[in-house]
């Protein structure tokens, strides 16, 4: 690392101050509009609050300049860095279910509007759990296979883009295989079981890989610290695989075999029209 | 009077299930906590195996998982509805376990050769142990499925 990169490191400030100051309206319009639907009558149960919350205390946390430096000093804090804003952080925000707090609170025909924009198919595409996990899990083989990581290191932009996408592809994935969100065409959980258990495995193997191999490379960290942030992604990713593996069980709604789940309130477009 | 014998087989066998694969994650997580971790006797990673094992042992490592959460939520199901068979859930849990260990020791170790239990020069005392433990939790799993008392008839 030279001293110039040092320098513009330490001139972010503002940019960091931003992404403070915009984590905490998210968290305040998220409360408004919670409280606006409890006393309209419809509820919102209070837990959904306090995960949204953690998910973004979470996020303040991963963006604070001392989890900044503590991240460009040491890989390990990389690792504690990117495990919060791509796997920590989306399990609280999507337990708060945020698209749905909107639906909710939404006129029934803006709500409409909304479902027939979350189900076009760029979109229904894009939340599918394959390409949810592709976009999560290839960006990791990417980064850190490839020198990419060794130029975001010296980069404040490209890496503070690195980890817009963790918190995007995390937030992505997360929400596809647990979201509660009632979308037509969501696929079943066996799917997304099946999504999450290829997740976890390639998650395993990259861990694993980086270790034995001591990547990412073309960096100035010694072995024994990129096999510890190896270890570190590895147990830590497994913990937050767990986590949404027993969400996703405990939230399916008990169905026999060839039955469909039915949802709070499907809203689909074919019924409609007829 | 056969419908509810059925049912009750059912809720059983469902817990004998959920019970099974809640054994396997927990011989798993015990593998990797005790012999990895505070041992260090087999390694994370041995170095032996190309990138082919890697991945073989990253999807084993990632059915673990999934039945360990399927486990534990078909358990939590079956105590909400009030219908959880202890002794079944148990019997289950150790043959899920024995099970599992006995596949670590002949297959993993021995077939596959991932990893062996530690390096030293005599492995078979090490191999008679872990394999012995497994036929133990299979027998305490299969004592378990054995009915407490013998039926009477009502």
């Amino acid at each position: 690392m030279n001293v110039n990169a040092h320098e513009h490191w330490a001139m972010t400030g503002e940019v960091e101050i931003a992404v403070q100051v915009l984590l905490l309206l998210a968290a305040l319009g998220y409360s408004i509009t919670a409280r606006r639907l409890r006393r309209s009558g419809q509820g919102w149960a209070g837990w959904q609050d306090v995960s949204f919350w953690w998910g973004i205390g979470l996020l303040a946390y991963a963006n604070l300049p001392a989890t900044m430096a503590w991240a460009h000093r040491d890989i390990e804090g990389h690792m504690v860095q990117h495990l919060l804003v791509g796997m920590y952080a989306p399990i609280f925000l999507v337990l708060g279910a945020p698209v749905l707090l909107l639906l909710k609170a939404m006129p029934v025909r803006r709500a409409r509007v909304l479902v027939r924009l979350l189900s076009v198919p760029f979109i229904r595409w894009l939340s599918h759990p394959i390409v949810a996990m592709t976009l999560n899990i290839g960006g990791m083989f990417v980064l850190y296979l490839t020198p990419l990581f060794a130029r975001t290191m010296a980069n404040p932009l490209a890496h503070g883009l690195v980890h817009l996408h963790f918190l995007l592809a995390g937030f992505l994935f997360t929400w596809a295989i647990v979201g509660r969100e009632p979308l037509p065409h969501r696929p079943s959980v066996q799917t997304r079981a099946f999504v999450l258990f290829l997740s976890a495995a390639a998650h395993a193997f990259l861990g694993k890989y980086l270790y034995a191999q001591g990547l990412p490379s073309h960096t100035a960290f010694s072995d024994e610290a990129l096999r510890a942030a190896a270890k570190t992604m590895y147990y830590w990713g497994d913990l937050s695989e767990l986590i949404l593996a027993l969400i996703l069980f405990a939230t399916a709604p008990a169905v026999r075999r060839g039955q469909r789940p039915s949802t709070p309130f499907s809203i689909s477009r074919r019924k409609n029209v007829s | 009077m056969k419908s509810s014998a059925s049912v009750s087989a059912s809720l059983a066998s469902r817990a004998v299930r959920s019970g099974a694969l809640l054994g396997i994650g927990a011989v798993a997580a015990v593998d990797e906590i005790i012999f990895h971790q505070l041992l260090a006797w087999h390694h994370f990673y041995d170095g032996s195996t190309g990138t082919i094992g890697i991945l073989t042992d990253g999807l084993l490592h990632a059915g673990e998982l999934i039945a360990l959460a399927l486990g534990s939520v078909g358990l939590w199901r079956l105590r909400d509805a009030g219908s959880l068979s202890k002794r079944h859930a148990w019997s289950g849990f150790f043959l899920g376990a024995g099970g599992f260990q006995l596949f670590d020791g002949l297959i993993v170790h021995k077939v596959l050769k991932f990893h062996q239990i530690r390096y030293v020069d005599n492995l078979l005392p090490y191999d008679l142990a872990w394999n012995g433990a497994a036929l133990c939790l299979l027998w305490v799993g299969l004592y378990l499925t054995k009915p407490l008392t013998p039926r009477n008839p009502a």
